[in-house]
């Protein structure tokens, strides 16, 4: 379908884009890479009446090191940040995780920081992003605020991104060495959209966890973290057997919903094996 | 009904058009431009059939915006031949890479990013490169025996440059 009509800003600095939100009033709306927004418009279930298409502000884009943290500009697309060296060698789950959105010609569009505002719940990257406790910085008529992961996704599609704001870039912390990760999805062969995902950061030591990180995708309105199965596996001996017992209780506390694709309890049975097979990957098992 | 100016080059040419900022660059191509080698296969992005390149990387047509290609170059299936037909086009038709032909020109440029970005891929790289891409057709076994046949051939072909 064609979408309604709507008017057009293409401003080339966060202040221009933030100013231009404020005068479109409340139906103006920020254009990422357009990869969900784009089929929202022709399905004609958003009608927006300005487009503030961010593509053309420069600042957005990139990856840059900050010490303990890389900085990943909104803008950066998926194949941007798959490829970047700064992140396969700093930030490798989420390398792995952003590899496996989509498919190539959506990953030269779309953008980490619409896949975050967005507020998908099947979307791959909000769980990866609670994960590492990531950072976003958000922009608005005040100036810029930090909020954590673990607050930014507030409810389906909702994020403390608010109507008049930018999601200006995200920090995510180096983890340092030690961890290993991994990110397993199950998902039907037409779309690689997560049934359920698991994103799992593992630090061993000497033979034991030490800590996990275990991220969920689609195990409810928003990303959520696993923390029975977190809880259950600090300070285990690093073997299969510790593993799928804790990851028993991956589904711990979630109420996942329902759809044509996966009923709720058949959802609570993938996360607990896609769990058990993530973390053990990530702990070099 | 406001409309934008915007200068786009497709298959070479460059284009100036004033569009209305909804307008899809598939609907641009097609019915402001003419270029109809570009087919609209789905309603939710998910098909491929409507794969172009933009600055070179694949992109499907239908999930961006005419008015965000403006000062960008596309490519077409009906920008690929160069005189002769592209290796891909070559191989597609030596390997039967196609039955009804509906998602073959979207196939074709994804195939084309593909062999960009990875001249030498495995067959399993290869369905992977393809996976934004449905074919109803063919199962896909000829299109994949396709792209290892024009991978063979633009590696002569850079070699023997
Ligand atoms: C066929 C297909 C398959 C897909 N499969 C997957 C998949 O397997 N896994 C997955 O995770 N995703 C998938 N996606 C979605 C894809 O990852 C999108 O890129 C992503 O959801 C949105 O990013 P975008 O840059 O395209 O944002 P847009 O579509 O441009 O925007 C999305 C929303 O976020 C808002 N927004 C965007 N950026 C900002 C910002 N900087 N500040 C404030 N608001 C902002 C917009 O206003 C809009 O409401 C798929 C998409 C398609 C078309
Ligand atoms: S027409 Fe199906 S992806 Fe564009
Ligand atoms: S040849 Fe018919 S859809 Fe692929």
């Amino acid at each position: 379908m064609i979408p309604a009509s709507f008017d057009y800003a293409r401003p080339d600095s966060v202040e221009t884009a933030l100013a231009a939100l404020a005068a479109g009033g409340e139906d103006a709306k920020v254009l990422a890479g357009g990869q969900s927004l784009v089929p929202l418009l022709r399905l004609r279930l958003a009608y927006p009446s300005v487009l503030v298409d961010l593509g053309g502000v420069s600042e957005l884009r990139g990856v840059r090191d900050d010490g303990d943290a890389l900085v990943i500009g909104a803008m950066t697309t998926h194949y941007e940040v798959m490829t970047n060296a700064l992140v396969r060698e700093h930030a490798g789950l989420l390398a792995e995780a952003t590899g496996t959105v989509a498919d190539p010609a959506v990953r030269h569009r779309g953008t980490f920081g619409g896949s975050l505002a967005h507020g998908d719940p099947a979307g791959d990257l909000p769980a990866v992003a609670l994960a590492y406790g990531a950072q976003m910085v958000i922009a608005g008529s005040g100036g810029r605020r930090t909020v954590e992961a673990a607050d930014f996704f507030v409810d389906y599609l909702q994020t403390a991104v608010g109507p008049d704001e930018v999601l200006v870039e995200v920090r995510v912390p180096k983890l340092g060495a030690g961890w290993g990760h991994h990110y397993e999805k199950f998902h039907r062969t037409a779309q690689a959209w997560a049934l359920v995902g698991v994103a799992a950061l593992v630090r061993r030591s000497n033979g034991s966890i030490a800590e996990a990180r275990v991220g969920l995708t689609n195990m409810g309105t928003t990303p959520l973290r696993a923390s029975a199965a977190e809880a259950a596996l600090a300070g285990v001996d690093a073997s299969a057997a510790a593993v799928a017992s804790a990851a028993d209780h991956a589904a711990d506390g979630t109420s996942p919903s329902s759809d044509l694709h996966a009923q709720s309890d058949y959802r609570e049975h993938l996360a607990r094996v896609l769990t058990r097979r993530a973390v053990a990957s990530a702990a070099g098992l | 009904m406001s409309t934008v100016p915007i200068s786009v080059t497709v298959d070479g040419q460059r284009y100036e058009s004033d569009v209305e900022p909804r307008q899809l660059l598939v609907h641009h191509l097609r019915d402001g431009l003419g270029r109809v080698g570009t087919p609209i296969g789905c309603d939710t992005s998910n098909c491929g059939a409507c794969t172009v390149l933009l600055d070179g990387k694949s992109v499907k047509s239908c999930a961006v915006l005419a008015v965000q290609t403006d000062g960008r170059s596309v490519t077409t299936v009906q920008g690929l031949a160069n005189g002769t037909w592209h290796p891909v086009q070559q191989a597609f038709h030596a390997e039967h890479g196609l039955q009804c032909g509906y998602c073959t020109p979207g196939m074709m440029l994804a195939a084309v990013d593909l062999l960009t970005e990875n001249p030498n891929p495995t067959e399993a790289e290869i369905r992977d490169g393809l996976e934004g891409n449905l074919c109803r057709c063919t199962g896909y076994q000829n299109i994949v025996k396709a792209v290892q046949a024009a991978a063979v051939a633009m590696q002569a072909e850079g070699a023997a440059r």
